[in-house]
C-alpha cells in the first residue's frame, strides 16, 4: 500500500472519519449535539461533490481506470464507482435534511441516527467501489446492519419494532444465499477478485457450479432490491420504519444493491443475451412490474403504496438487466438517479406532513391538501406525475431509456409489458392527485408547522426531478461515458 | 490416522446437527450446536486451518452460543412451540429448502475435480492456515476489508445500544 | 503434522471422560430412593410457581452482544500480537499503522459503549 491509495480513497476516509468524529462529539461535548445533523449533512455533501468532480480524473501517469485498483486491487477509483458515491452521498444528504425536524416531531432524538446513517453510506460506498467479493459482502453487511437498527429507531413504536425484526430475519436469510453463491463462485474461479473471475468467465460458464453461484448471488441481491419473488418484506418494512429511514433505504439502499448487481453483471453479460440469466431477469421484471402496480392499487396507506410502487420500479430497472447491453446499464443508472430523487421527494413530503400519531399516513388524509398546503400539494403532484412516468419529468426518461434498451436487444415484449404496467400505475399515483385537488377534507385542523430543512429537501429533489426531465441528455451522456 | 480422525469428527458433526433439529427443548438443541461447532473445529484442524479452528472455538462455541442462549431466554418457549404446531407450512418450506441445499452440496462435491497439485504440495499447504500466514494476508491483500470490519463492528455496537439500551443519553 | 496435535486431543479426551465420570458416578454409586416430594424443584423451601424458563430482561442481550463484538475485534488482534516481529520484517511499518487505525475504530466503539452506560445495569 502506498500513500496515494489513501488520497484516492478520500470519499471513504471522509465518511469513515466522520463517523468517528460524530461519535466523539456525541460522547464528550454535551452542547455539541445540536451541530451533529449539520455536520453529517456537510460531510455527505462534501463527499458527494468530491466524488462528482473526480469522476473523470484519471490519476496522472497511472493505469486506466478499469485496471486501477486501490489497496492491493480491492477498491476502484473514478468512473462508475464515483458516480454511485455521488448518488449515495447526495441522496443521504437530502435524507438528513428530511430527518432533522422529523426526529424532533416524533420526539425520539438520538445522535445514533446520524452515526448509523453515515455507517450505511460507508457500506454502500464499499459495495459500489469494490473489486472483490469479500468487499461486496462486508459493504453489504455494513449497510444492512445500519438499516436493521435504523428501521427499529422508534423504539416504543410497535410497527417500527416489527419492521426491524422482519427486515433483520429476512435480510440475514438473503445474505445466507449470497454467501453460499460467493462460495460457489470462489470455488470454481479459485479467486475472489472480480477481475480474475471476469477473465475466466468464458470458460467458467460451462461449469454448472459457477452458474449456480451467480444465481444464488443474484437471488441475494434480488431480495435487497425488493423484486418479486423476494419482495414480501418491503411493504411491512417501509410502512413500519420511521419515514425518514424509509426515504433512505427505499432510495439509496436500493441503488447500492443495484450497484452490486451491476458489478457482477459483466460476467452475466459475457454469457450473452440468450443466457439463462437474461430470461431469469425477464421473469423477475415482468412479475415485479405487474405485481407492484396491481397490488399498489389496493393500498390505503401511502407508505405501503410507495413500497409496492418501489417493487414495480425495481421491475422496470430489471428490464435493463434482461436487455444485457450497455444502453441497458446506462438506463438503469439513469433510472436509479431519477428514482432516488423522486422517492426522496415523495417521502420528504410525507415526513413533513406526518404527525407523531400517524396522521397523513393514510391516503384519505390527503383530501383537500391542494387548498390547505398549495406548495406541498403541487410538489407531491409533480412527483406523482414523475413516478408514473408522465413527461417531461425524470421518471419518463428513466423508463424511456430502459425500454429503448429492451427494444434494441430484441425484447420488445418486455417494453410492452413495462408500458402496460406504467398505465396501470397511473391509476394509483393520480388517485393521490385527485384526492388533493378534487376532494374536500373532512378534517380542517391546522397542519403542524412545516419544517424549513424538510422543505429544502423537497425543493432540492423537485428541482432535480424537473431538471433531469428537461435535460436528460447531459446525465445520460455522463453515464454512457463511464460504462 | 487422519482418516480415522475425520470419520470421528464427521460422525459427531452429523449426529449433533441432527440432534439440533430434532430436540424439542431449544436449550438442549443449542448445546448440541456447540458439539457440532467443536467437531467442525476439529475438521478445520485436519484441513490445516489452525487459526480458523481456534477462532471457531473462541467465537462460535464461546461468544455466539452465549448470545444464542440469551436470545432463547428472551423468547417465550411455550408460545414458540404452539407457533410451530399451528403452522405446518413453515415446516414443509424448511424441509424443502434444506433438501435443496443438501442436494446442491452433493452435486457440488460430485462435480468438483479436486486440485491434485495443491494437495500434493503438503508442506506448503500446512503453512496456509498458520497465524503468521493469516496475519500476512490480513495486513497486505486484505488490509481494506480488515479496516472495514472495524466499522461493521462499530455500527453493530451502536445499533445494539440503540435498540436495547433503556436510557440512551 | 496432525501428530503434533495428539497432546491436545488427549487433553480433550481426558476432559470429556472426567466430566462424564463426575456426572454419572454419583448416580452410579449413590443410593436412590426417590419420592414425589424429593423430586420437586428446590426453591429455598418455597413451592415452585410457573415455568423455570421465564423471559429474561433484554439487558442480558446487550451484554452478550457487546461481548461478541469485542470478542470478534480481539480475534483480529491475535495474528498481529503473536507474530508482529516477522510481519514487521516482511511488510514494514504498514503493519503497525494498520492495527493502530483498527484499534482507533475499536476504541471509539468501546468508549461509546462505556460512556452511554452499555456496561451498566440500570
Amino acid at each position: 500500500m502506498e500513500m496515494k491509495d489513501l488520497f484516492y480513497a478520500m470519499p471513504l476516509l471522509i465518511v469513515g472519519g466522520g463517523i468517528l468524529l460524530i461519535l466523539l462529539i456525541d460522547m464528550f461535548f454535551k452542547g455539541g449535539k445540536k451541530i451533529i445533523p449539520a455536520l453529517t449533512f456537510f460531510i455527505l455533501l462534501g463527499t458527494a461533490y468530491y466524488s462528482l468532480f473526480t469522476i473523470n480524473q484519471l490519476p496522472i501517469g497511472l493505469m486506466p481506470v478499469s485496471e486501477f485498483g486501490l489497496f492491493y486491487g480491492m477498491l476502484s477509483f473514478g468512473g462508475k464507482a464515483h458516480l454511485f458515491y455521488f448518488l449515495f452521498n447526495f441522496g443521504s444528504a437530502i435524507a438528513v435534511l428530511i430527518a432533522n425536524d422529523y426526529l424532533k416531531k416524533i420526539e425520539t432524538e438520538y445522535s445514533e441516527y446520524y452515526i448509523l446513517l453515515l455507517s450505511s453510506v460507508l457500506g454502500m460506498m464499499l459495495i459500489a467501489g469494490s473489486r472483490n467479493l469479500v468487499m461486496i459482502f462486508i459493504g453489504l453487511e455494513q449497510m444492512s446492519i445500519s438499516f436493521y437498527a435504523l428501521a427499529g429507531y422508534r423504539r416504543k413504536n410497535i410497527l417500527s419494532n416489527e419492521a426491524a425484526l422482519k427486515y433483520f430475519l429476512l435480510g440475514s436469510f438473503a445474505t445466507g444465499f449470497l454467501i453460499y453463491g460467493m462460495a460457489f463462485i470462489f470455488g470454481t474461479a479459485q479467486s475472489m477478485m472480480l477481475i480474475d473471475i471476469f477473465s475466466q468467465t468464458s470458460v467458467l460458464v460451462k461449469n454448472p457450479l459457477f452458474m449456480i453461484g451467480i444465481l444464488l448471488f443474484l437471488i441475494g441481491f434480488t431480495f435487497k432490491i425488493a423484486a418479486v419473488p423476494f419482495h414480501m418484506w418491503a411493504p411491512d418494512v417501509y410502512e413500519g420504519s420511521p419515514t425518514s429511514v424509509t426515504a433512505l433505504m427505499a432510495t439509496v439502499g436500493k441503488a447500492a444493491a443495484f450497484s452490486a448487481i451491476l458489478l457482477i453483471f459483466v460476467s452475466v453479460a459475457k454469457m450473452g443475451p440468450n443466457s439463462v440469466f437474461s430470461s431469469m431477469f425477464s421473469v423477475v421484471a415482468v412479475l415485479s412490474m405487474l405485481y407492484g402496480s396491481i397490488a399498489a392499487i389496493a393500498q390505503k396507506d401511502i407508505k405501503r403504496m410507495l413500497a409496492y410502487s418501489s417493487i414495480a420500479h425495481a421491475g422496470y430497472m430489471t428490464i435493463g438487466l434482461a436487455a444485457v447491453n450497455p444502453s441497458g446499464i446506462a438506463g438503469i443508472i439513469f433510472y436509479l438517479v431519477a428514482y432516488t430523487f423522486m422517492n426522496l421527494g415523495a417521502f420528504g413530503i410525507i415526513a413533513l406532513l406526518e404527525s407523531k400519531e400517524g396522521k397523513f399516513l393514510s391516503i384519505e388524509d390527503y383530501k383537500g391538501l391542494g387548498t390547505r398546503q398549495p406548495f406541498l400539494a403541487a410538489s407531491l403532484a409533480i412527483i406523482m406525475f414523475a413516478l408514473s412516468g408522465i413527461p417531461p419529468f425524470a421518471g419518463f426518461f428513466g423508463k424511456y431509456y430502459i425500454f429503448l434498451a429492451a427494444i434494441q436487444s430484441g425484447d420488445t415484449w418486455l417494453a410492452l409489458v413495462g408500458v402496460l404496467s406504467s398505465v396501470i400505475s397511473v391509476y394509483f399515483y393520480l388517485r393521490v392527485v385527485v384526492y388533493m385537488y378534487f376532494s374536500k377534507s373532512d378534517d380542517e385542523s391546522a397542519i403542524l408547522e412545516i419544517s424549513q430543512t424538510g422543505l429544502l429537501a423537497v425543493i432540492a429533489s423537485l428541482v432535480l426531478v424537473i431538471a433531469f426531465g428537461l435535460a436528460p441528455g447531459s446525465l445520460i451522456r455522463l453515464i454512457s461515458g463511464l460504462i | 490416522m487422519e482418516v480415522i480422525l475425520f470419520a470421528v469428527f464427521a460422525s459427531i458433526a452429523v449426529v449433533s446437527s441432527v440432534l439440533v433439529v430434532t430436540r424439542r427443548n431449544p436449550v438442549i438443541a443449542a448445546l448440541c450446536l456447540i458439539l457440532n461447532f467443536g467437531s467442525l473445529a476439529g475438521m478445520y484442524l485436519l484441513l490445516s486451518a489452525q487459526f480458523i479452528a481456534v477462532v471457531q472455538i473462541i467465537v462460535y462455541a464461546g461468544a455466539i452460543m452465549v448470545l444464542f442462549l440469551f436470545v432463547l431466554m428472551l423468547l417465550r418457549p411455550d408460545m414458540e412451540r404452539s407457533f410451530f404446531r399451528h403452522d405446518p407450512l413453515f415446516k414443509w418450506a424448511a424441509i424443502i429448502v434444506s433438501v435443496f441445499t443438501f442436494l446442491l452440496l452433493v452435486y457440488a462435491i460430485i462435480l468438483t475435480t479436486f486440485n491434485a497439485p495443491i494437495l500434493a504440495n503438503h508442506a506448503k499447504t500446512i503453512e496456509i492456515g498458520t497465524v503468521e500466514a493469516i496475519g500476512k494476508e490480513l495486513f497486505s491483500n486484505f488490509l481494506l476489508p480488515f479496516e472495514a470490519i472495524g466499522f461493521v463492528l462499530l455500527s453493530a455496537t451502536v445499533g445494539a445500544m440503540l435498540l436495547s439500551k433503556k436510557k440512551l443519553d | 503434522m496432525i501428530e503434533s496435535y495428539i497432546p491436545i486431543f488427549l487433553v480433550f479426551g481426558f476432559a470429556i471422560l472426567f466430566s462424564l465420570a463426575v456426572v454419572f458416578s454419583s448416580s452410579l454409586f449413590g443410593p436412590q430412593r426417590p419420592n414425589a416430594e424429593k423430586m420437586t424443584t428446590y426453591e429455598s423451601g418455597v413451592k415452585p410457581i410457573g415455568l423455570a424458563n421465564e423471559r429474561v430482561s433484554v439487558k442480558y442481550y446487550l451484554v452478550a452482544m457487546l461481548f461478541i463484538i469485542f470478542d470478534l475485534e480481539v480475534i483480529f488482534v491475535y495474528p498481529w500480537a503473536v507474530k508482529f516481529k516477522s510481519l514487521y520484517a516482511q511488510q514494514g511499518i504498514q503493519v503497525f499503522w494498520a492495527m493502530i487505525v483498527f484499534l482507533t475504530v475499536f476504541e471509539v466503539g468501546f468508549l461509546y459503549a462505556f460512556k452511554k452506560g452499555g456496561f451498566k445495569w440500570d
